[in-house]
């Protein structure tokens, strides 16, 4: 029987790591995300899992020490924010690059500077091209939810890819709510025993991980890990219709919250997505038609899917928790208009910067934000494409 | 209960106003409530002015932002009220409750011409009698659940027991003590509750 | 899908290529003919040898093989002639020539 229960995200995670009970964490501390270790120390401590925890002197070691026992053969996971996944950059590349399944519970904090521990997607957004599978949850519930899907997602044959399940710092992690947890046995029967086929410590089958590739062979490594990540689009799907069986949840790459007949959709990920679907039942009973397109799967990005959601809209506001300075936008901007543009969406769409470093984003800055959209679509103000919300001026 | 509740919790750092705000989640979920409870972060520093904030509802809550229109405030430490506009955006129908020895009507002079409801309670006399030691967040809790009238008194006490049970498992003068502290909350604030309930009715 | 690294070289299209480009093989650096880079070459004088080993453990290729407590002749597949068990030698029992 699933139980009803309420408990922070940190905690949501800690305790979907204890149903599934992996072999190896090698973890080093950095707020918001030091509870996830914290706890799970804690299980290992009074015999709940039987996890190897790997205290390590920095970040840049615990992705090492992660891809070090994923090859040899153990299910793996590590956790950090902000800065310590910085730290990890090399490492992500490389767990990415030589195929390693290993899971990151990524707490979302922005990056310095100024220094700053709040939340903002400025971490995962960094690393949203070294490979890695990123997913994103609105709720305790979803960072919960995701976390159980993360090893049958990432261990599928056809992808064998690291996967970073994101929360928003704070927001989320440190908010107590409700939440439903299932019974030990359906998660350990959904998640399953890691069984590589092939491993470093297998007596009698050696075998050499991350060789040097000259250009003749880097390449086509390349296109063959670019595969790999296209691949986990259909298991993505897979998966989540199976946990939907286990759970009663539907998952997808994406949520459409009364987007059907909608005007204006407002694209936004995270813990931000359920102020935007507050603020849409409002205006909803003023008969504005508006929805909120949460994006749950950033990487792989679901380009198409998007687009074809969108064509029948007036306009879009893409939300970037995150400035990627590159002078014409965020990450979700750029790559929201892109995949418009190239399945020929012609629609307005109009890039807002919100929530950096801990800002509030509120019911009230979505009003604006729809305001402004139909101010622009029904009297044909000119509208600023890029722009930042909830900013002094 | 019949409609949702936001309250705002005002403390200093190391006084438990973000325990207090955590566990009035967790007894409000017992009655089968949805619930929210959560700090609003900066860099940790014992004594700097904190915020905590609890959302209260029969319906899923969604929203992921701070309280700006709050029903309820809880001032932890009254030393903030020089300090923090502790009313700020609490509705007129709203109320305040603050921790102090001073009367109601004596605190209404610091709250910047705030016109709802007042209530006062002496946490740390309450504190000190029933547990021999400062702790102004349980009183303030009972306070809490006393003023907005989530759940009953004898709910609360119920939850609160076992909480406490489970929480101080090796030190039981420890619950003792802390029970004590919320029924003699519940005590001091029973005239001013049925003073604002004659004068509704 | 244990690899066989012979059947891998710069034509193979890269849906023929092992994940992550691991190698599922143990020793396969044998099949690597290093040797073909030499271009000065040890000479192991056998009468001058008085089988003290030094030289074998400094082999960067382990090119020396050692059997029953005695040296060999050069694994000239994989000599890269570099020269560092002729400098070891007390005896001048390794001499190196130009050429291969």
């Amino acid at each position: 029987m699933p139980k009803k229960d309420r408990m922070s995200g940190n905690e949501a995670v800690a305790y979907a790591i204890k149903q599934i009970n992996p072999d190896v964490m090698p973890a080093f501390p950095i707020t918001p995300s030091t509870e996830i270790p914290q706890m799970v120390s804690s299980y290992i401590a009074n015999g709940e899992v039987d996890t190897e925890f790997i205290p390590v002197e920095s970040e840049h070691s615990s992705m090492s020490a992660a891809i070090g026992a994923q090859a040899a053969g153990a299910r793996t996971l590590t956790a950090t924010s902000s800065a310590g996944l910085a730290l990890m950059w090399e490492e992500l590349l490389l767990a990415a690059s030589n195929r390693m399944p290993l899971a990151l519970a990524l707490v979302n904090r922005t990056l310095s500077g100024p220094i700053n521990i709040n939340c903002d997607h400025t971490d995962s957004m960094g690393a949203r091209d070294t490979g890695w599978i990123q997913i994103y949850a609105e709720n305790n519930q979803e960072v919960y939810d995701n976390f159980i899907q993360a090893y049958p997602i990432a261990e599928h044959k056809d992808v064998h890819l690291p996967i970073m399940i994101c929360q928003d710092g704070f927001i989320t992690s440190h908010a107590v709510e409700n939440i439903e947890l299932m019974d030990d046995d359906v998660v350990k029967e959904f998640v399953g025993e890691y069984e590589p086929e092939e491993f470093l410590l297998n007596p009698g089958k050696p075998m050499a991980v991350g060789p040097y590739a000259i250009s003749a062979y880097a390449m086509e490594a390349r296109k063959n890990q670019e595969i790999a990540l296209e691949n986990s689009k259909d298991v993505i799907w897979q998966v989540a219709k199976e946990y939907e069986k286990i759970s009663g949840r539907k998952y997808g790459f994406f949520e459409e919250y009364r987007t059907k007949d909608a005007d204006y959709i407002m694209l936004i990920m995270g813990s931000a997505a359920g102020t935007a679907k507050q603020a849409v039942d409002e205006l909803r009973e003023q008969g504005k038609k508006v929805g909120v397109l949460k994006l749950r799967v950033f990487r792989p990005f679901p380009a198409k899917e998007i687009a074809a959601a969108l064509s029948r809209c007036k306009a879009v506001a893409i939300m970037d928790r995150c400035e990627s300075y590159n002078g014409n936008g965020g990450p979700l901007g750029s790559e929201v208009t892109a995949a418009l543009f190239r399945n020929k969406v012609m629609i307005e769409a109009v890039n807002y910067i919100y929530g950096l470093a801990g800002r509030d984003f509120t019911v009230e800055n979505v009003f604006d934000i729809f305001a402004q959209l139909d101010d622009a679509v029904t009297s044909g103000t000119e509208i600023e494409q890029y722009q930042y919300i909830g900013l002094r001026k | 209960m019949e409609k949702s509740l936001e309250i705002r919790w005002h403390g200093r750092g190391g006084q438990g106003a973000k325990t207090a705000a955590l566990l009035l989640a967790d007894v409000a979920f017992k009655t089968g409530a949805f619930v929210q409870g959560f700090p609003e972060y900066g860099p940790e520093r014992m004594g700097a002015p904190i915020t905590a904030y609890n959302r209260i509802s029969k319906k899923e809550i969604r929203v992921h932002s701070n309280i700006y229109t709050p029903d309820l405030v809880v001032v932890v430490d009254e030393t903030l009220l020089h300090s923090v506009n502790v009313t700020a955006g609490l509705k007129e129908d709203g109320a305040v409750i603050v921790n102090t020895a001073q009367s109601a009507d004596e605190v209404r002079l610091l709250l910047h011409g705030y016109k709802g409801a007042v209530y006062t309670v002496d946490a740390r006399t309450i504190s000190t009698e029933a547990l021999g030691k400062n702790f102004p967040n349980s009183p303030m809790l009972a306070a809490a659940v006393a003023v907005s009238g989530i759940m009953s008194r004898e709910t609360f006490m119920k939850e609160m027991k076992a909480s406490y049970s489970h929480k101080f498992a090796k030190k039981p003068e420890v619950i003792e003590g802390n029970m004590k502290a919320l029924e003699m909350t519940f005590d001091a604030l029973q005239d001013a509750l049925q003073e604002v309930d004659e004068k509704i009715a | 899908m244990r690899t066989d690294v012979n059947k891998i070289n710069e034509m193979t299209p890269h849906q023929e290529l092992t994940e992550g480009l691991m190698m599922f093989a143990g020793g396969t650096s044998k099949g690597f003919k290093t040797g073909e880079w030499r271009t000065n070459t040890p000479v192991f004088l056998e009468e001058k040898c008085k089988q003290c080993l030094l030289c074998a453990p400094v082999c960067p290729d382990c090119s020396i093989p050692v059997k029953d407590s005695k040296r060999a002749e050069f694994d000239y597949d994989h000599c890269k002639g570099c020269g560092i068990c002729a400098k070891v030698c007390p005896f001048g029992a390794i001499e190196m020539k130009e050429g291969r």
